[in-house]
């Protein structure tokens, strides 16, 4: 940990009907970290994401940012205190340029027209979107649409940076052009916390892990150690796997 | 060459009392200035906010009453009364706006529940001695500038012009301005606004009050121009239909859609009268049918139109060609 943590998630729980979503989920992410946050299909990233968010409010538990409990603050108060997030499913707005989409989010900021398209020019700019700034949203590739995502939280000058799957669908050539985007605006002094699948994108940007499954953080540490913790084997590959994996190295090693 | 045209445009608009004598076209002239202010109140809330209601009418309603008792029962100057009419609108707007967009309704469920208020207005007006009830209410002829009421239609057609002109105006900012940048963001995709710091609830609350009150204008003018309103005439859902029209036709969310919208629906209709005659509903129905078409085959307006004409292929913002 460097310091005092920014972002403080305690024993976040939330229920759809008999679905236990997300169950006592904790998470701290500290001031210029960049930390993952992993975990199969349907474990429950979005939702914790979602809640930390202000988007859906938690059944119970606790979200503090900057030391002050911000659980079930509205969205866009979440986001002027600077937080700021993507969407999994991006959610352009189609029919606006690139230009304009990520205006929006600079006008958070900016009460001027002329300084928000300004501000939004710039941060086009940055994240290699220069030629695209003019395009009408619905008309980007799926990368591009990732990247407008980014672009367009980037612009409400968030400190915290919540990005959910962009990488994911992504050709190595566009991860290879992501990866950088993303520490440079660590290095900005951006603090990044990331859902991800894909892991190598994973590995080489994070500190930190966590590991959820079945709505519960089953694992923490630098990534490396996860890698090659059981339990989270198993949570990906079903139980027993570690098991099985073990027993053939051995097997291997014996041959 | 565009401020040239403005130019142009702003003289000729003057000039149309001097050059049309005939009663008859400078009332149509007055209709598509009123049609114009409508649609741009309506284009604030609907186009930019991509809230449709249908039910305009309880703003243009409150407006013509609350002009009409001020200056009836009141006793209060026409031009006080005016003005007190677009506090007066505005504030239905702030208040259906208040419970609607309070409760998270959108799409359909809101275009019903302004619908609905609309009715309850003109039913309330209907029942109610101090709005003279389902008879209406007939303002007194007192000619004279200081009571708002002009011995030629010229008078009338300055008035509507400075009020048309206005809310085209208020379009231009709003496309310019911060609200307005909200607004359209909320119309694209409100979740995607919400995670960029929008708070939707406020903006959306702003356009209603503020279409409200530019259609409630628009009533005033309607009392004062007509001096006889009822129930029907003021919050009937006819006037709701009347109003979206034009900036549906025009181009929905455009500065200048309204105008074109509200001078094509007039000519449209007057074309349609001269052919179809005056049979009662014959209007709706038109109305109706020219609205599926536009719908259907032109949602981006007469103004997309106009786009498509002159730009030249592949740069227009269609997204279809990526």
């Amino acid at each position: 940990m460097l310091g005092a943590p920014m972002l403080e998630v305690l024993a976040l729980t939330k229920r759809f009907g008999g679905l236990l979503a997300v169950s006592g989920a904790s998470l701290t992410v500290a001031q210029g970290e960049i930390v993952g946050l992993i975990g199969p299909n349907g474990a429950g990233k979005t939702t914790l994401f979602a809640m930390i968010s202000g988007f859906v409010p938690p059944d119970s538990g606790t979200v503090r940012f900057d030391g002050e409990d911000v659980t079930g603050t509205p969205p866009h108060e979440i986001c002027r205190r600077g937080v700021a997030r993507t969407f999994q499913i991006v959610q352009p707005f189609g029919r606006l340029s690139v230009r304009d989409n990520i205006a929006v989010g600079a006008h958070l900021r900016l009460a001027d027209r002329q300084a928000a398209l300004a501000r939004a020019t710039e941060v086009g700019t940055e994240l290699g979107m220069a030629a695209l700034l003019d395009r009408p949203a619905a008309s980007l590739t799926v990368a591009a649409r990732k990247r407008l995502e980014i672009a367009r939280a980037v612009a409400t000058a968030p400190r915290l940076l919540l990005l959910d799957e962009v990488m994911a669908g992504l050709n190595p050539t566009e991860l290879a052009e992501i990866v950088p985007v993303l520490r440079a605006l660590r290095d900005a002094g951006v603090t990044i916390l990331l859902i991800e699948h894909v892991m190598q994108a994973v590995v080489s940007l994070t500190e930190r892990l966590y590991v959820l499954n079945q709505g519960s953080i089953i694992a923490e540490g630098p990534p490396a150690k996860i890698a090659s913790m059981s339990a989270v084997v198993e949570a990906y590959l079903g139980h027993g796997a570690a098991q099985r994996l073990a027993g053939r190295a051995v097997a291997g090693a014996a041959v | 060459m565009k401020s040239g045209l403005l130019a142009v445009g702003i003289a000729m608009a003057l000039a149309v009392p001097q050059v049309v004598t005939s009663e008859f076209w400078l009332g149509v002239c007055i209709a598509v200035l009123l049609s114009t202010l409508t649609g741009a109140a309506w284009n604030v809330l609907g186009g930019f906010g991509g809230q449709f209601s249908f039910g305009h009418a309880a703003f243009f309603g409150a407006g013509a009453y609350a002009a009409a008792i001020l200056e009836m029962r009141f006793g209060v100057n026409a031009w006080l009364a005016f003005a007190a009419a677009g506090v007066v609108g505005g504030a239905v707007g702030f208040g259906i706006g208040y419970l609607s967009f309070r409760y998270g309704l959108r799409g359909s469920y809101f275009a019903l529940i302004t619908l609905a208020f609309a009715e309850v207005l003109r039913i309330l007006a209907n029942a109610a001695d101090f709005t003279g009830g389902g008879v209406g209410l007939y303002l007194p002829l007192q000619v004279g500038v200081a009571n708002l009421q002009f011995a030629t239609k010229a008078g009338y057609y300055y008035l509507a012009l400075g009020l048309g002109a206005g809310a085209i105006l208020v379009g231009w900012m709003l496309e310019r301005s911060r609200l307005g940048a909200w607004l359209v963001a909320i119309r694209e995709n409100e979740d995607a606004a919400r995670a960029l710091g929008v708070d939707t609830f406020a903006c959306k609350l702003q356009a209603i009050a503020l279409s409200g009150a530019l259609t409630g204008l628009a009533g005033a003018f309607y009392a004062d121009y007509y001096l006889y309103i009822d129930p029907g005439l003021a919050f009937g859902p006819g006037i709701s239909v009347e109003i979206l029209l034009a900036p549906i036709i025009g181009g929905i969310g455009t500065v200048w859609g309204p105008f074109l919208g509200a001078a094509a629906l007039r000519v449209a209709g007057e074309l349609a009268r001269r052919l179809m005659g005056d049979a009662p509903g014959l209007s709706l129905i038109f109305y109706g049918a020219l609205l599926v078409i536009m719908v259907k085959f032109l949602p981006d307006g007469l103004i997309g139109l106009l786009d498509r004409a002159v730009r030249p292929r592949g740069i227009h913002a269609g997204g279809a060609h990526a």
